[in-house]
């Protein structure tokens, strides 16, 4: 309910709408900017992006069903992409995640980004993180981990506070 | 006239293209109206209709905007060679050389192109029955079943699915899918007359586009991505506009289900009947889906010069009154419940000795428009005063009319009713109330919540009440007549534009109920001594005779879709 946008970042995206032939063009724009500013796209945000853009909420909706990137939820403070792409997937990251699911308590079977229940860690399966030659590799936050093993995978969970 | 759309006038030569449907030449038109009637180039799809076959499809519909996402009408064609001089390569016959389409740097595939969005041009081939198109669309369609639940035997969409037709027609009869399926939500609750089976849904967005485009509500979108593809709103029950049934019946698989009519009926128990929607004067084309004498469901019935193919949510859901268990059955005179013979004999002797100027009769604009012609008969060789009640509501842009009553224009044409309908009303209650009127005759309304009150009414010597329903007014009335709704006998109503439609019986009437045009008759014959007629379609000739809007028609000639009357 509380939902608002700081009127600075709304004012540089009202200013950003405008350097689209069409309003809704700027829909990413809007929902990358207020990602950066709440973690998640709530679907108050959502809202509030339809309204400014004259959009209807599905239609944004649907945007931030289909780019992986939008979150839905907020993330745990530490946030592990395991990537799934071809040479990742040859050398064991299906094992790892299921690994860290594991060792979190998530489901494994779920093919949807999972945080644990105290927000300390959300486990995702990404495509290729550009890093084939040192597979499988994952992104901790912002830092890459390469040839990563279960102990390894252990490490990044102590580091973060977890099991 | 009846196929009124905007294909160029008879007048304009139009022009056409000469292709070849599976080795047959056609000359077809280079330009057809789209889905809003405006003329863009002939599709693929379009030209094989022409030619006689059919393309299965299923995100295309002649009525939306066109998408291509199914792939369903894939097929294999081929366009004239040209040379480097761009002039056409010859067979050593003379004949033009075709090049297939094949895929580049493949050359043995042949590549397909989707019908409903591909335009013809001057000495295409189309092989629409070509082993490739028949692979393509097999391929296709075991596409299109990977995450399909195949539950046809639970499924409501089972007898008219195209999923079903297109399978048996073209596909193939064993799956080769051993993957687990994706599970995705079932019985959602999209909208209050919508429930939505995502797992059936093949996302031909004919919804979407169908709510956008035509309904003006952006309430669809599909969410997620790949295989999670989902169709939703954005909101749990907010697909609530008042077309939104329209997309059960565009849905060309069993996704979207009618909440009125999930699970009810197996479609093919069905009898239809066409008729025509009662619930206000755009008079939308339906067919009558019953069994066994109860009314199942109204659907559209496309009428291009009505409604198109759609019609509105509350006409649709307006039928339940038919089969009501308060229904009227029995003929009553006096306190008794008594005979049509019976009946006709009191109406007859008291309507002889009533003085001219002494009765009135207030008809319903709900009524056909031969028994509004009838009880026109009956008050001219009475000298009384008539009227009907108006109905009114607010319209819309697509559909609904302001006007609530399917027949008032036949009301006024037959002369029940002035165009400013129910302004005799108050003339009839005061005439009523200082004894100058002593007879009042009611058919199909409840005078007294129209200004003319119980009291009123019991200070009559006659009132003769016939309806489908009960009311205050069939409580008051000394002699009452159950009668037949639409769905129970034939007739015809004029739509607020003039369009004369005829409708036919779907369901027998409950108890002693008669179409009233059938004892309308025996009073007219009785006060007139005039019978021209016996059958409803003698009585319309002759009704079409008498009245100048109708001149000219026949009851043989109003087709399916009606006629347009001169008013």
């Amino acid at each position: 309910m509380s939902f608002s946008v700081p009127p600075a970042l709304e004012a540089e995206l009202v200013e950003l709408a405008t350097h689209y032939p069409q309003k809704r063009s700027a829909s990413l724009m809007f929902l990358h900017a207020l990602q950066e500013h709440f973690g998640f796209v709530s679907r108050d945000a959502v809202e509030w992006v339809a309204g400014k853009l004259s959009l209807q909420p599905i239609n944004v909706h649907e945007l931030v069903t289909f780019y992986p990137m939008f979150r839905q939820e907020p993330l745990g403070k530490t946030h592990i992409k395991v990537c799934r792409t071809l040479s990742c997937a040859l050398f064991g990251s299906g094992e790892l995640r299921d690994h860290f699911c594991k060792k979190l308590g998530l489901d494994p079977h779920r093919h949807t980004p999972q945080t644990t229940p105290d927000g300390k860690f959300t486990v995702e399966f990404v495509e290729c993180l550009a890093s084939c030659g040192t597979a499988p590799v994952v992104m901790v936050n912002e830092d890459l981990k390469e040839k990563v093993t279960t102990s390894d995978a252990d490490r990044i969970l102590a580091e973060g506070g977890g099991r | 006239m009846s196929n009124a759309t905007a294909t160029p006038t008879a007048t304009a030569p139009v022009e056409t293209i000469r292709i070849k449907v599976d080795s047959r030449d056609v000359d077809v038109p280079k330009m057809l109206p789209n889905w809003q009637g405006r003329l863009e180039p002939t599709t693929m799809l379009q030209a094989v209709q022409i030619a006689g076959g059919e393309v299965p499809h299923y995100c295309y519909h002649p009525k939306l905007p066109v998408a291509g996402n199914c792939r369903m009408c894939l097929i294999e064609f081929g366009t004239p060679m040209m040379g480097p001089d761009r002039k056409p390569v010859l067979n050593p016959d003379g004949t033009p050389k075709i090049a297939r389409s094949v895929l580049p740097y493949e050359p043995s595939t042949p590549r397909g192109a989707i019908a409903c969005a591909t335009p013809i041009s001057a000495g295409m081939e189309l092989y629409p029955s070509s082993p490739a198109t028949r692979q393509m669309r097999e391929a296709v369609l075991e596409s299109l079943l990977i995450n399909h639940p195949l539950d046809c035997t639970i499924c409501d969409q089972a007898g008219e699915c195209k999923l079903q037709e297109y399978s048996v027609e073209h596909g193939q009869s064993a799956s080769r899918f051993v993957e687990a399926k994706v599970h995705k939500p079932k019985a959602v609750n999209l909208g209050p007359r919508i429930v939505l089976d995502d797992e059936r849904c093949i996302l031909c967005t004919r919804c979407i586009r169908f709510s956008k485009d035509i309904a003006g509500d952006d309430a669809l979108g599909i969410v997620n991505r790949g295989s999670y593809n989902t169709i939703a709103a954005w909101k749990e029950g907010a697909f609530d506009n008042n077309y939104t049934l329209n997309t059960v019946d565009l849905c060309p698989v069993g996704a979207l289900t009618s909440r009125d009519f999930r699970f009810k009926m197996r479609v093919w128990f069905l009898k239809e009947t066409k008729s025509v929607c009662t619930s206000c004067a755009t008079g939308c084309n339906i067919t009558i889906g019953s069994r066994e004498g109860v009314v199942h469901r109204y659907e559209p019935r496309e009428n291009d010069a009505v409604n198109g193919p759609w019609m509105c949510d509350t006409g649709r859901l307006n039928y339940r009154w038919i089969g009501s268990e308060a229904r009227l059955r029995e003929v009553w005179v006096g306190n008794k419940a008594s005979t049509w013979d019976e009946a006709n004999r009191e109406v007859r002797i008291r309507l002889s000795k009533a003085a001219p100027g002494s009765v009135a009769i207030i008809a319903s604009a709900r009524q056909t428009t031969e028994e509004l012609y009838l009880l026109k008969k009956l008050a001219t060789r009475l000298g009384a005063i008539t009227d009907s009640i108006a109905r009114e509501g607010d319209p819309d842009t697509l559909l609904v009319s302001a006007d609530r009553n399917p027949n008032a224009n036949g009301a006024r044409l037959t002369g029940i009713a002035f165009t400013e309908m129910g302004i005799q009303i108050p003339k009839i209650a005061s005439g009523i109330a200082s004894g100058a009127i002593k007879t009042l005759i009611v058919f199909g309304e409840d005078v007294t919540q129209h200004g003319i009150g119980v009291d009123l009414l019991g200070r009559l010597e006659t009132l003769i009440v016939s309806d489908i329903l009960p009311s205050q007014t069939t409580q008051a009335a000394h002699v009452l007549l159950p009668g037949c709704a639409h769905a129970e006998k034939r007739g015809t109503f004029v739509n607020a534009k003039g369009r004369l439609q005829k409708f036919m019986k779907a369901v027998e009437a409950p108890g002693d109920a008669r179409p009233e045009w059938e004892f309308l008759h025996d009073w007219v014959h009785a006060v007139s001594g005039r019978n021209g007629f016996s059958s409803i379609e003698g009585l319309f000739n002759q009704m079409a005779r008498e009245i100048p809007a109708f001149e000219g028609i026949e009851w043989g000639r109003v087709g399916d879709l009606g006629v347009t009357a001169k008013i």
